[in-house]
């Protein structure tokens, strides 16, 4: 974080760095006890280390776990073993085993996540949404405004949404602005799942862009991108779940 | 963040509920309940009516008595004790100065014959504030806060809306500063349009204080929007307990995830 302005290479970063997300072992299987106890394997024995200036990309056909593997690491779903530790500060922390309080600190300091869709309190202004994450993190309001508003424009969201709650957003709209909720921060750790899904290709050029000057800084990424064109302009390295996948 | 600060400082749990049971007869309205709570942490509690919720949290703001266990405090007063170790005159004092309690129901929680402004302003006289200046100050600061109209403050409860009375009983419980906050389905009877701005009014206030706070509600985007943790009950029990969104996007046991997969979609 205190690369300055010297673009960090991610040889370098990686030679220089330790692993900033460390998967050891991780095994998901869903257990549904109202479809007569029906069992759905997913993944098992994933290992994967993320450095800092990474950007690892989750492949594999559909249904393949992609998804609930980056769930799994953001510690929105209960892993059945394995471990997932994360650089929070000056350590690593096991979100899989972390009391809740330290998973929420890590959420709110150390990891962000995107998601495919926005999900937020009805009828709050845009702009809002956006400076939230930065007042939760004791940054000044007039400080947050300014970032807020230089990351929407980033986006290219029109000035006149700012004011307006996103609920009656356009897809690729509201996609902008989960993103930007996420992106105004700088985590040292994100995952990304399909955040270019419903963007034209000038807006994803965009947030290929975003992604890029994050990693340069020196975050670690892991995403899921089905697009051709985003995971060769961000990836560093494909991870390909398939290799994982259980038998059902 | 503040928030997060304070959660480093000070590592000790606000509140510790150990070995709770409450019946009724023969009825069983909590059973075996144990969790803690941190400074700026607010916690949910669902499930269907008659799960024990409410007893819960009437047991743990000492208003019931309950069979068995524990509810330890750390007051600013008494430093960490178990409430109902404490005289009944002791733990009222608790009550009045560092909680906050919000009813379903406005009207149960506000004095429906004094003012609006007196309503707001009362828990100041009530911990021995006797500056009026200070109070009408305060008070009007916290009608600003829940954004309620000035104007308004010399007028009756009963001439305030449903959402303007629920916005009035959380000024009154949160203006002495409350470290614990208990809430019992605060946006119950309101229309969706105000549930939304109120719900926001209370994560806003409750990040702000950097208070903690139960809120004890039967509907899940609520519970999913404003707690941190949540806790599932059932018959008295609590089935699953963890962060809001595992709980809800990866529940474990069955009557969670036949809970969290009834919820009508809009």
């Amino acid at each position: 974080m205190s690369t300055q302005n010297q673009p960090v290479g991610f040889n370098e970063a990686m030679s220089n760095g330790d692993p900033v997300i460390v998967v050891e072992q991780l095994a998901k299987t869903f257990l549904l006890h109202n479809l007569n106890g029906s069992v759905v394997p997913v993944f098992t024995g994933v290992n994967l280390a993320v450095h800092p200036g990474e950007c690892v990309v989750l492949s594999g056909a559909s249904g393949v776990g992609k998804s609930t593997m980056l769930r799994a690491i953001y510690g929105n779903y209960i892993p059945s073993s394995g471990s997932v530790q994360v650089r929070h500060d000056d350590g690593l922390v096991d979100i899989t085993h972390a009391p809740p309080h330290l998973v929420l600190d890590v959420r709110r300091r150390s990891m962000g996540y995107v998601s495919q869709f926005l999900r937020v309190i009805p009828r709050i202004p845009t702009l809002d949404l956006v400076m939230e994450p930065l007042l939760e993190n004791g940054v000044d309001p007039a400080e947050a405004r300014e970032r807020a508003e230089a990351m929407l424009a980033d986006l290219n969201l029109p000035r006149t949404l700012w004011s307006l709650p996103p609920a009656t957003f356009s897809g690729g709209e509201q996609q902008r602005v989960n993103i930007a909720r996420v992106m105004v921060r700088d985590y040292p750790v994100l995952l990304l799942d399909e955040p270019t899904a419903s963007l034209d290709a000038a807006n994803r050029q965009t947030v290929i862009k975003l992604m890029n000057r994050a990693r340069a800084a020196g975050t670690a990424m892991i995403g899921i991108f089905h697009d051709e064109a985003v995971r060769d302009g961000v990836a560093t390295r494909l991870f390909d779940v398939t290799q994982f996948k259980m038998a059902a | 963040m503040e928030r997060a600060d304070v959660q480093h400082q000070d590592d000790a749990a606000l509140l510790a509920v150990r070995g709770l049971n409450k019946r009724f007869g023969n009825v069983v309205a909590c059973h075996d309940i144990n969790f803690e709570l941190r400074r700026g942490e607010i916690l949910g509690i669902v499930g269907e009516s008659g799960s024990g919720k409410t007893t819960l949290l009437r047991c743990m703001a000492g208003q019931i008595d309950p069979d068995a266990g524990q509810v330890v405090f750390n007051s600013r007063r008494h430093g960490v004790k178990d409430i109902f170790a404490l005289s009944e005159q002791d733990r009222r004092r608790i009550s009045r100065e560092e909680w906050g309690y919000v009813h379903q129901n406005p009207r149960d929680g506000l004095r429906m014959r004094v003012s609006g402004g007196a309503n707001v302003a009362e828990p100041l006289m009530m911990n021995g504030q006797r500056h009026y200046g200070q109070m009408r100050e305060l008070t009007l600061e916290w009608f600003e806060k829940v954004e309620l109209d000035i104007a308004r403050i010399d007028n009756k409860p009963r001439t305030f809306s449903g959402g303007m009375q629920q916005r009035l009983q959380i000024a009154r419980n949160l203006i002495h500063s409350p470290s614990l906050v208990f809430m019992d389905e605060p946006t119950g009877g309101l229309d969706v349009s105000v549930q939304a701005r109120l719900l926001d009014l209370m994560r806003l206030l409750v990040r702000d204080m950097g208070l903690a706070a139960i809120i004890v509600t039967h509907d899940i985007a609520v519970a999913r929007l404003l707690a941190d943790r949540l806790m599932v009950m059932k018959s008295g029990e609590v089935v699953e307990h963890g962060l809001t969104d595992q709980v809800l996007d990866d529940p474990q046991h069955g009557y969670t995830q036949l809970l969290v997969s009834s919820v009508l979609q809009i």
